[in-house]
């Protein structure tokens, strides 16, 4: 029996472990599939991580550095090139590694930390030959910044999402040419930084409202044809541009990789295709706890390591019975508002709700209501799908109220 | 002249602007803080970017290093040359110097190897 086993060791399984340790849950075990920890910020050489934290500018390994090294000093225990095949709804997890076979522990609460995958290329739909040479960006981050491998040398990038902007300035910085980024949307969903410091220095033009519509090739791309697309997204027929390119990186978004839950039978959100959860990222299933990017896609790690202290103290509760349960109340979001975490409220405390937005918005105002009461109005000058906003909510606003809906309004 | 600078010292990216009277800076508008300030006065006159990357170790394996400083903007590829052509002794700390001196900046490693 484990008192806690948290499945993955990237940034949100270490910060949960160091704060269930934290709150004195001493008898952890952390499952991790690669063989080392940190997850994917091992990958993630550039900087920009860590200023809400540390206050000041990490690496993604140096960030990874900080957590693992104190996972360490604490002796939390690690199985690592172990990949969990099962959990059960008793709290029963089933893992193999090479060194063990395949073994069983019973837990008393789990957390989920797998974090997510790259949607890849068969999820895209796109035309013509199927040749070799089309990666997802973060695929060629590993070959190139892991294992020393180019995968091209005349790059295409579809989607601007910060992983495809990091990857434009990688590449060109070892030395391959890259010819555009396509973005099926009128804006980009990376961070305005990425687009200065990835694009724009490196002259890499951005192509937006733009998509790829077919590869050519035939044992290696040689080739993209890239068109405009309409207001509903459609590729304009007299705007079909060849581009000769012998790699095509996909950056089209992020998905929870979940399947280990469809065991115990927890609520899944249709919207973030992770769990639905408490304020103390508690699922529907009794005692499984999830976190990071496995619960909802991050931008800032930073607001990871803070889910998995969340998740690593709620856990820490629950294993020793203080976990309190007063209330019931449940978020509801209008659309303009995609999803909010958690989704419910069942203890009474101050609680912080992360939520996303559907769409760019200009002028808005976020507005909290309590049933029908206006609790909280917070004007934005712009809020677009790739930030992720929080609020606060205080405790003495949950009395006696059974949903929070979360609604932005757009201001005349 | 104004010039519309992203600022890039936090994920946040303040669009500053910048008034310019030939190469004299007249003011600094739209920052959020004071290092968007101190960002799109260096960005006027010699912009620097902090370089990340990987070296190849001894037993042919990578390790991620960055520049301990940024270092001129200009003197981006040349650095990459550089560093692609350096090899790290193993055993590699976090922290470790990897190269002394480049453009102003010292070469460290940002992961460990054994
Ligand atoms: S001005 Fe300040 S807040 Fe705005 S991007 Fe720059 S550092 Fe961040």
């Amino acid at each position: 029996m484990t008192d806690l086993v948290i499945i993955g060791g990237g940034p949100a399984g270490m910060s949960a472990a160091i704060s269930a340790y934290e709150n004195g849950v001493k008898d952890i075990l952390i499952l991790e599939r690669d063989d080392s920890l940190g997850g994917i910020l091992r990958q993630c050489i550039h900087n920009g991580f860590g200023l809400h934290k540390f206050k000041e500018e990490l690496t993604g390994p140096e960030y990874a550095h900080r957590y693992a090294k104190r996972v360490r000093e604490l002796g939390i225990p690690v199985k690592l090139n172990t990949m969990v095949l099962e959990i059960t709804e008793d709290k029963r997890v089933i893992a193999t590694n090479s060194h063990d076979g395949i073994f069983e522990i019973q837990a008393k609460a789990i957390i989920l930390a797998m974090g997510c995958r790259e949607r890849a290329k068969g999820a895209l739909n796109i035309g013509g030959s199927r040749p070799a040479g089309v990666y997802t960006a973060g695929t060629a981050q590993k070959l190139v910044n892991m294992k020393g491998y180019m995968p091209g040398k005349e790059i295409v990038i579809l989607g601007s999402g910060d992983i495809g902007l990091i990857m434009a300035r990688r590449m060109t910085l070892e030395g391959a040419h890259v010819k555009a980024v396509c973005e099926l949307m009128p804006y980009s969903s990376g961070l305005a930084r990425n687009i200065q410091q990835c694009l724009k220095d490196f002259d890499i033009p951005l192509r937006l409202s733009h998509t790829v519509v077919a590869l050519h090739g035939g044992d290696r791309l040689t080739g993209v044809t890239i068109a405009r697309v309409d207001e509903s997204r459609r590729p304009i027929k007299e705007t079909y541009e060849y581009v000769s390119c012998d790699t095509l990186l996909l950056s089209c978004g992020l998905i929870p990789e979940n399947e280990l839950v469809s065991g115990i039978g927890a609520d899944i959100s249709p919207v973030t295709s992770g769990s639905i959860v408490d304020q103390d990222r508690h699922t529907s299933a009794e005692g499984v706890f999830s976190c990071g990017n496995v619960l909802h896609v991050h931008d800032l790690v930073d607001y990871v390591s803070e889910e998995g202290e969340i998740a690593g103290k709620g856990a820490a509760s629950y294993i020793q019975g203080t976990d309190v349960r007063n209330t019931d109340i449940k978020i509801s979001v209008d659309g303009k508002i995609r999803y909010s975490v958690p989704q419910r409220i069942t203890e009474k405390k101050d609680v912080t709700l992360y939520f996303r937005v559907s769409g760019v918005y200009k002028n808005v105002r976020v507005n909290i209501y309590g049933d029908d009461k206006l609790l909280i109005s917070r004007k934005k000058q712009r809020v677009a799908p790739s930030e992720m906003e929080t609020v606060k909510i205080n405790r003495d606003m949950l009395d006696n109220i059974s949903e929070l809906s979360l609604k932005l309004e757009v201001v005349q | 002249m104004k010039k519309e600078l992203t600022c890039i010292a936090c994920p946040l990216g303040c669009t500053v602007t910048v008034t310019l009277k030939g190469k004299e800076i007249i003011s600094v508008e739209g920052n959020t803080c004071p290092r968007g300030k101190e960002y799109a006065i260096t960005e006027c006159i010699a912009p620097v970017r902090t370089v990340t990357t990987t070296v190849k170790c001894t037993d042919g394996s990578l390790v991620a290093v960055k520049t301990a400083r940024p270092i001129p903007k200009d003197k981006m590829m040349e650095a990459m040359r550089i560093i692609n052509y350096t090899v790290a002794t193993l055993p590699i700390s976090v922290g470790d110097v990897i190269i002394e001196e480049l453009f102003g900046s010292s070469v460290v490693a940002t992961a460990e190897k054994q």
